[in-house]
């Protein structure tokens, strides 16, 4: 998060979410506590309606598989102001650490496919280095960072309530 | 003036400015002209959450959404509808078809289209049937009460009551 600027940062449920908030709060940041798959979604109705804004969102592996048609749709209407980070684990790390089937299936190629301006693969070592041109470029672009399982420690759950995140983030959206 | 650009004309009386939506034969003229002509704009949806998750992004940035489903869609986005708007607090208008209304349709209408409304009362979302000579009106009442109450509400469109081809 140290990367992040001025973007509106839209994260997914579960742990990231949490992770997210527990790192660095702030008004421009969009928690989905619930509704899993739709962060991608999310980010592109800001994104096309505030073109002038940056919008990142801030997936994993199994927010990408359920909402697997937001990558086509993120691609169709292809907002230069969408940036998408993928924390991919390969699994449900909020559950139980369940695996997904993102080992055998590239999301960064579906992003691709689907027609992403640009969608690679990297390391979790390789993060610092290529996340500020990353979130200088052009989108719609994924960046997809393979990581470890497992969770930072003394995580926190978002403390504000939904309504409240919904509004910080809009005035933050519409400033 | 043909029902579809009556019905959107009250939309756009009502404040409404971004679309998105899965299609519905019922519904085809209106997205057919929201699609046509760039002053609308219409986001074409692979689902119907996906639609609701793109309205939440559209209204946080200061947008007003409606969104377009057959009511067969309302299955496939209520977790979107009850998990996203509902508890936070963010409005959206449904515009959704009504097939199997009186138990008359392909089978695959039929269930849904008997459950709809309970469904939407189970859900405590406010619905509102569309009648051809108040259409005006009754888009005004519903963007009424899903303001007054920040929650997601549906307009229903019956059978026959758009011209399905514009």
């Amino acid at each position: 998060m140290e990367a992040v600027t001025d973007e509106l940062v839209v994260a997914c449920n579960g742990m990231i979410g949490r992770e997210v908030f527990t790192a660095n709060d702030r008004e421009a940041n969009f928690y989905m506590i619930g509704s899993m798959g739709l962060a991608s979604s999310i980010g592109l109705g800001a994104a096309m309606c505030r073109p002038d804004k940056r919008v990142l969102v801030i997936d994993g592996d199994g927010n990408v598989l359920m909402g697997a048609g937001a990558l086509a749709s993120v691609a169709a209407e292809a907002p230069k102001n969408l940036l998408h980070v993928v924390l991919d684990n390969e699994a449900h790390g909020s559950t139980g650490g369940q695996r997904t089937i993102s080992n055998r299936v590239p999301l960064e190629a579906m992003a691709r496919g689907a027609g992403y301006r640009s969608a690679e693969r990297v390391d979790a070592a390789e993060l610092a280095d290529r996340l500020p041109a990353f979130l200088k470029g052009d989108g719609p672009a994924m960046l997809l960072v393979k990581v470890e399982p497992g969770n930072m420690q003394g995580i926190a759950r978002v403390s504000h309530t939904p309504p409240e995140i919904a509004r910080r983030f809009a005035r933050a959206l519409q400033a | 003036m043909p029902k579809s650009k009556e019905l959107l004309s009250a939309l756009d009386g009502a404040g409404y400015d971004f679309f998105a939506g899965v299609p519905c034969s019922l519904l085809k003229g209106v997205i057919r002209e929201l699609d046509a002509d760039p002053k609308w704009g219409y986001a074409s949806a692979t689902r119907e959450d996906s639609a609701v998750g793109m309205a939440v992004g559209a209204w946080m940035a200061g947008r007003k959404p409606a969104l377009f489903l057959q009511n067969s869609g309302l299955g496939t986005c209520m977790n979107a509808l009850v998990s996203l708007d509902t508890i936070y607090e963010i409005p959206a208008l449904l515009v959704s078809s009504w097939r199997g209304e009186g138990g008359k349709d392909a089978p695959e209408h039929l269930v849904m289209g008997e459950i709809m409304r309970d469904f939407y009362d189970m859900l405590g979302l406010p619905w509102r049937v569309l009648r051809p000579d108040h259409v005006a009106e009754d888009v005004a009442a519903i963007t009424q009460t899903i303001a007054e109450r920040s929650v997601p509400g549906a307009l229903i469109v019956s059978k026959g009551i758009l011209d399905a081809s514009s």
